[in-house]
């Protein structure tokens, strides 16, 4: 690993304020260390955001569950708060990589990574999060641009993140046997207004199937999709599933969810 | 350079650092703890697993600088008074282990197992070990080991 100076810090002011365009804001760390040792990425100055009080812990009202920016998989995956309003919020933070990642890793920079496969931003966009960040909050839909892209800008720091308790909900992933991220991931859920499906893992960028979330906003059962075709137009294609393998793992993947709500 | 402040196996450590150093690089390099293995080296393979505030963690993927003030448990720290810990035994006494390389991972993941959950299924104890590879694959008998050390912790 290239050499970086390492900054711990104590505010989200302080921490903004050393942010550059060649700095990075370190949390769990589980993708950002990695890719430096692989030569992916490399930073003259890393910011550490742990130790940052506020940007930590789990709040519940009655229509949201508000998780902070640094709050790790294994937090949220055993919060007994999260289990009651959104179990399958704390289901997909206890089927994310493996024990040691979720002791580590953070829903923050989960989504400001935007990982084509992981489960997190599936999450944002079925249960209509919003991203709250040091100066302003966005939707979960405008948050997500593309491939390991956001709308974070630089030196944008996620303080928290805003899910909206939906009626029923369910997450389904058909997980890579070896890293455990999405070959296909849908989170189906049930709002009052009308029926989310987000997919992960399936295309460059998490999105909303809009096939599948219409079929289902007139009969909410796995049998409205029978006859709802996936293009397979648009979607991954590599060493572990083809496009059109991956087009048909949405559509049964979005059944189970729905099943299992 | 920053200068840390850790205790590790119950003995305070104060180290200058580079920014950049990785905890198993540290443990290994600049303590001799050799016990902690590193395997994959990107996160995957588990063979550096050690527990950091009574967690386990993966310390090829933690900056020692990031530790500052936190409490440490390698492979090395387990004896006590010259007596293996029970996860020790069970793996010595269910041949938990082939060529060994794995194992102190493996070791300090399943204890991490234990200490939560006093009594896990084959499943759970195969659920929690995801992020420990056995290269030898000698699986069956490394989970023979984290239920009889269940019995005893």
């Amino acid at each position: 690993m290239k050499t970086f100076n390492y900054h711990s810090t104590k505010d989200v002011k302080e921490a903004t304020k050393l942010a550059s365009s060649s700095s990075a804001f370190l949390a769990g760390g589980m993708t950002t260390l990695p890719s430096m040792k692989l030569g992916l990425a490399s930073y003259k100055d890393i910011i550490d955001i742990k130790r940052i009080k506020k940007l930590s812990g789990i709040k519940v009202s009655g229509k949201t569950v508000t998780i902070g920016a640094t709050t790790k998989h294994a937090e949220v995956a055993h919060s007994k708060e999260v289990k009651k309003a959104i179990p399958s919020l704390a289901a997909l933070a206890e089927g994310i990589g493996d024990p040691q990642v979720r002791n580590r890793g953070t829903i923050g920079g989960s989504i400001a990574n935007n990982d084509p496969s992981a489960d997190y931003p599936s999450a944002c966009i079925a249960l209509n999060a919003t991203i709250h960040t040091n100066n302003r909050k966005v939707s979960a839909e405008k948050f997500f641009t593309g491939m390991f892209e956001t709308s974070l800008k630089k030196g944008e720091l996620i303080e928290a993140v805003e899910f909206q308790v939906p009626e029923k909900s369910c997450y389904k992933k058909y997980p890579n046997p070896a890293s455990r991220y999405a070959i296909v991931g849908v989170y189906v859920a049930k709002h009052k207004s009308a029926v989310n499906v987000a997919v992960t893992g399936a295309k460059s960028c998490v999105y909303n199937d809009e096939n599948i979330s219409g079929a289902l906003s007139k009969s909410f059962s796995s049998s409205a999709l029978d006859n709802v075709k996936i293009s397979s137009s648009g979607m991954n294609s590599d060493v572990h599933a083809s496009a059109d393998y991956r087009a048909n793992m949405v559509k049964i993947f979005a059944k189970k969810a729905v099943e299992a709500c | 350079m920053k200068k840390i402040n850790l205790e590790v196996n119950g003995k305070k450590v104060s180290k200058e650092v580079a920014d950049h150093t990785v905890l198993s690089v540290f443990l290994r390099e600049v303590l001799n703890l050799t016990g902690t293995h590193v395997g994959c080296d990107t996160s995957q393979c588990g063979a550096c697993v050690v527990h950091v505030d009574g967690k386990s963690i993966k310390s090829c993927t933690a900056l020692a600088a990031d530790l500052d003030g936190s409490k440490v448990t390698t492979i090395e720290g387990l004896v006590k008074n010259g007596k293996m810990h029970p996860m020790q035994e069970a793996f010595k006494k269910e041949h938990g282990l082939q060529c060994g390389f794995c194992t102190p991972g493996m070791v300090m993941s399943a204890i991490d197992l234990l200490n939560h959950k006093k009594n896990p299924s084959d499943k759970e104890i195969r659920d929690w070990l995801e992020g420990n590879i056995c290269r030898c694959t000698g699986y069956q008998n490394i989970v023979a080991a984290v239920k009889e050390a269940a019995t005893k912790m």
